[in-house]
């Protein structure tokens, strides 16, 4: 039995002060017991001497200075683990909600896992073709990839986020995989919304949620994620599934963060988020992944909001210096009924090139992507001109770039939440929007594959 | 050697007490796990130490020992070609050891003890020797002849000196020292990293380092030893630009420190690089590289010291008379590690929370490249070029970081990310960087390459200027109210961006362009401007030259292999000659 301490000093917001306490150690996860038999847990933030300086994970309501009691666990924060989680929801801290019996763990993991020896990765590149046109063709998402949604208040990233879960697949195999869902601070609609998408596909049975509402405890959330992930390194490296991991929302809980770190009156950084939230956020991001002689996979889809829709806040800006590119969902578009609105200038997958090509797509698709990209910058270009001065005021190529982008906004980008297009599909697509233009204008195409697609009707 | 023990764990800080005989900046052992970590501070008996592992699990009481020497790295055969951490720990015996996952407290020697290497004196017996004299050399890899140096401190006469095989810890020579004694010499010696390597003279840069990326060697050329900064938001390419520095620019040494980056970059570059050929020497790449890791979810204390363990191997290399690269992606991330462990100290912030040292860090750092005059009695010289990714947030530049880097580089390369949109790359922004070299390169160029480099390289740049006037134009008032020659120029600046300035790193031709075929690429893209230039004033129409078929040739040249550059060149001039020729002949018949 750990000894028990009733020298609690301080609450504050999220903090705790204890003293007097012996062999304590860093990151040691500790429990408070309650007048009343309620147990809250915690973990070491800071040891200094006898004051161990404590990060709560639940509210602070009705804990008492001196009847309440601090037992330390002498183990940091763990996850019983086993693959009976399938199908099952859990709370923010990992205990089943759903009614349903406790996990019988085949082990217990360190839910902060271990960074990943970057001489053990295998690098990603087996294209997963999520059915979505300006993601396969464009930003084409590979297996261990880790590519957020960069969505606004009020856009439909959950609907996008489902669309991806329930379509996404590697062509010509027949792999086990599993979903690992993980709400932080989101509301029960849009968890709900998650949860009846994946029961009507029938994926849910191969699925582990963990939710933990917006009216749940904000200093929670710093825990569900790496839950989530613990839960999915587990399926992915241990049974060799290939798991998707959705997160969602970001935002939540870079906010929780910053709420522990104005509690401990840290130096702020940008917009008084802590100035180790570049390190914080990578520690979740880059357990997606592959490894060397492992079969499974990581791939992770975090979804954030972007306050203000602005990209250079520090949330969205910090994910995408760590992540392999971004999808941003685009307000303007959504307006002109463009679904899903992907605005696919700023998107970005970085590792498409090793994921696209002969043997993996086809041979032209690095040729149109880049030329589909640079017309259709160029046909915006032209478009804004338009506004200003008028369409005589275009040249005549200028005229043919306009219309390119608008028939790509309307046939390649717009294509609903429920079409499920192959790769060939979306090429083709492709190469009927760039017959728009003449042949001169798309240079960045190989000449074979023009003689072989481009005439073609 | 002194003995504490831990007080206070926060993070990656630990307080340690009873340390009073330690020295500021020694090495030490933290709790029975033997936790690496330096000492950064000393406030009587209390020490507080930077720990480069996770400190999870560590509890006052636990024992703290002072090796009683500074952070230092090997230096010696076997660093070609490995990837390391920030410590100089070798992260594939690490997997070997411990499996995919990093686990702590693992103590590996940097350089392999077992591996044996043929040495070949170049000196012999009785030959009188001071520091940095080259007494012989192992071939470490097909193209490193690795040149074994006589370490610092040690000058006399070499009393024993044999070839053979050797492991790095055997004694290889052996010097009669002249304050008396004897040394023996082993293939490894260790450096402190955080003191540069000495040097007997600095001189100042004046030979590029070629890159074979046209917008660099062109427009803002960096020199061998010279300094360069790569800032940018994310998604503009800033990774692309330092992998493509890393695979073709013209150094015999590479080290790559992935700084706080993604762990899947690393993993790309241990794939690809073995798989990619030098152009000069037909080797792989990897022949050449040395690769240093800390990804962003690795410990955030030995970020901070990754990029002067980068930094000491290429200064060892620099000193055996190489030219060595050194990319660091990027220097942001480090700074960020600077302040955590800033913020922990409780320090008083300087701006956004950066540790009021931060500019003078930075410059310390930039300062150990250069072109260098060596130690020893040869006179070799070496060059150590830096180029220094900086990610600003939000990719705004009136940030700390950006601006410190600002004040020390010679070399800017602004990426872009309009550009980077638009899927230009590299996205450098021709207007916003600079380099001071381009003058004193431009004259290398102009002498070694193409008579009249600058003026070809000057007439780009200006014409790159008038289109960014005219665009104003453009958009108040539309195409139409542009004069003829105006359009023109136009046409011409959009000809330099999409067929020179844009550079497809994954196509097989174009990811590399040597000099000369980045001379008759100007020379092409300007031969068309003067072309309808002189047309023009024959009465040609605008709209006519700007549909003139040979401009797709000219569009393609830059995917012409080497081997047909010279052909090819000819075919085009001559087409665009023809062409131009034709349209005046029917214009007359009309």
């Amino acid at each position: 039995m750990p000894k028990e301490y009733r020298t609690i000093q301080e609450v504050a917001g999220p903090l705790m002060l204890v003293r007097g306490v012996e062999n304590v150690t860093y990151n040691e996860l500790g429990e408070i017991e309650l007048q009343n038999g309620e147990t809250r847990r915690c973990k070491v933030l800071e040891i200094d001497g006898g004051n161990a300086l404590v990060q709560l994970f639940e509210n602070s309501a009705g804990i008492n200075l001196d009847s309440s009691k601090v037992r330390f666990l002498g183990r940091t924060m763990e996850l019983g683990v086993s693959e009976d989680m399938l199908s099952r929801v859990f709370d923010g801290l990992g205990r089943p909600m759903d009614g349903g019996p406790d996990i019988l763990p085949e082990k217990r993991l360190d839910v902060n896992g271990l960074p990943m020896n970057p001489a053990a990765r295998n690098y990603p590149q087996e294209f997963i073709q999520t059915g979505i046109s300006a993601i396969d063709g464009l930003n084409t998402l590979v297996r261990g990839q880790k590519l957020p949604i960069f969505s606004a208040s009020g856009l439909p990233h959950a609907e996008l986020a489902a669309q991806i879960a329930r379509q996404a697949k590697v062509r010509g195999t027949d792999e086990s995989f599993a979903v690992v869902f993980a709400a932080m601070g989101i509301t029960f609609e849009e968890a709900n919304f998650f949860i009846e998408s994946f029961k009507e596909t029938g994926a849910i049975d191969r699925t582990v949620l963990f939710v933990n509402l917006a009216n749940d405890p904000a200093v929670e959330r710093i825990a569900t994620p790496r839950m989530a992930l613990t839960a999915a390194e587990y399926l992915a490296f241990d049974k060799g599934m290939h798991v998707l991991v959705i997160l969602t929302d970001i935002t939540n809980y870079a906010d929780a963060l910053r709420e522990i770190s104005a509690a401990r009156k840290e130096v702020p950084g940008r917009r008084g988020y802590p100035g180790y939230m570049y390190t914080d956020l990578a520690s979740l991001y880059e357990r997606a992944g592959r490894q060397k002689g492992k079969n499974g996979s990581i791939t992770m889809i975090p979804i954030l909001t972007m306050p203000e829709d602005d990209k250079t806040h520090p949330i969205p800006d910090l994910t995408g210096y760590i992540t392999e590119g971004q999808i941003i969902l685009s307000r303007e578009l959504y307006r002109k009924n463009v679904t899903p609105p992907i605005d696919v200038l700023p998107s970005l997958s970085r590792l498409k090139d090793k994921g696209i090509g002969e043997g993996k797509t086809r041979a032209d698709h690095a040729n149109t992507m880049n030329q589909l990209f640079s017309a259709y910058a160029r046909g915006k270009e032209a478009k804004e001109l338009m506004v200003v001065l008028g369409e005589a005021a275009l040249t005549d190529i200028d005229k043919l770039y306009a219309k390119f982008a608008d028939e790509f906004e309307r046939e390649y980008v717009s294509q609903g939440y429920h079409a499920d297009r192959s790769i060939e599909e979306t090429l083709d697509i492709g190469w009927k929007l760039l017959r728009i233009l003449p042949r001169s204008e798309l240079k960045r195409i190989k000449d074979e594959y023009l003689d072989e697609y481009y005439s073609a009707d | 050697m002194s003995t504490g023990t831990i007080k206070k764990v926060a993070g990656p800080l630990v307080i340690a007490e009873g340390m009073r005989d330690a020295n500021m900046f020694d090495v030490v052992r933290v709790s029975e796990q033997h936790l690496i970590g330096e000492i950064i501070e000393m406030h009587g008996d209390l020490a507080s130490i930077q720990v480069y592992e996770e400190t999870s699990g560590l509890g006052p009481g636990e024992p703290v020992e002072s090796t009683g020497s500074p952070m230092s790295v090997e230096l010696g055969p076997g660093l070609i070609g490995s990837i390391f951490d920030g410590i100089q720990r070798p992260l594939d015996d690490i997997m070997k050891a411990t499996g995919n996952n990093l686990q702590r407290g693992v103590s590996i020697p940097s350089l392999k003890r077992a591996d044996r290497w043929t040495f070949v004196p170049s000196a012999k017996i009785g030959d009188r020797v001071i520091p940095g004299d080259i007494i012989g050399t192992v071939q470490e890899t097909p193209v490193v002849l690795h040149k074994i140096m006589v370490p610092q401190g040690v000058s006399g006469t070499l009393a024993k000196i044999e070839g053979g095989e050797y492991t790095i810890e055997e004694a290889v020579a052996i010097v009669a020292l002249d304050e008396g004694g004897e040394r023996e010499l082993t293939l490894m010696q260790k450096w402190p990293v955080r003191v540069g390597r000495p040097y007997r003279e600095k001189l100042s840069p004046d030979v590029p380092l070629v890159t074979g990326q046209r917008v660099i060697d062109t427009l803002f050329p960096i020199a061998k030893g010279g300094v360069a900064a790569v800032p940018g938001p994310f998604g503009s390419g800033k990774t692309v630009v330092q992998h493509q520095l890393a695979k073709w620019s013209e150094a015999d040494i590479v080290v790559y420190i992935g700084c706080g980056e993604r762990g899947n970059e690393m993993t790309d570059v241990l794939n690809e690089f073995p798989e990619l050929k030098d152009p000069k020497t037909g080797y792989s790449l990897m022949e050449r590289t040395v690769l240093i890791a800390n990804t962003s979810d690795m410990p955030v204390a030995a970020r901070e010291a990754s990029i002067y363990t980068g930094i000491t191997i290429a200064e060892y290399f620099r000193d055996m008379g190489y030219s060595v690269a050194l990319m660091a992606d990027s220097t942001s991330r480090w700074a960020e590690a600077l302040r955590e462990m800033s913020g922990r100290l409780e320090e008083m912030p300087g701006e956004e929370g950066y540790p009021a040292y931060l500019g003078s860090r930075l410059a310390q750092f930039y300062e150990r490249a250069g072109r260098v005059v060596s130690l020893g009695q040869d006179g070799r010289e070496g060059a150590l070029s830096v180029i220094g990714a900086v990610s600003p947030p939000g990719g705004d530049i009136s940030e700390p970081v950006s601006q410190a880097t600002l004040r020390i580089v010679k070399v800017f390369w602004s990426l872009d990310s309009n550009l980077a949109y638009s899927r230009h790359f590299p996205a450098i922004n021709w207007l916003t960087s600079y380099s001071l070299y381009a003058d004193t390169i431009g004259r290398w160029f102009s002498a070694n390459v193409e008579e009249d480099w600058t003026d070809l390289r000057n007439r780009l740049m200006r014409l790159l200027q008038e289109e960014a006037e005219l665009d104003e134009i453009v958009k108040l008032v539309g195409m139409d109210a542009l004069s003829a020659p105006d359009r023109l120029k136009l046409e011409a600046a959009r000809s330099i961006r999409e067929d020179f300035l844009h550079q497809d790193a994954f196509h097989e031709v174009d990811t590399y362009t040597p000099p000369q075929k980045q001379g008759a690429m100007m020379r092409l893209v300007l031969a068309y401007f003067d072309e309808a230039t002189k047309a023009l004033n024959q009465g040609a129409s605008v709209e006519s030259l700007v549909k003139l078929p040979v401009r797709e040739q000219i569009g393609r040249f830059k995917y012409t292999p080497d081997e047909e550059m010279e052909r090819e060149y000819n075919n085009v001039l001559h087409q665009l000659q023809s062409e131009v020729a034709d349209l005046l002949n029917r214009k007359e018949e009309e």
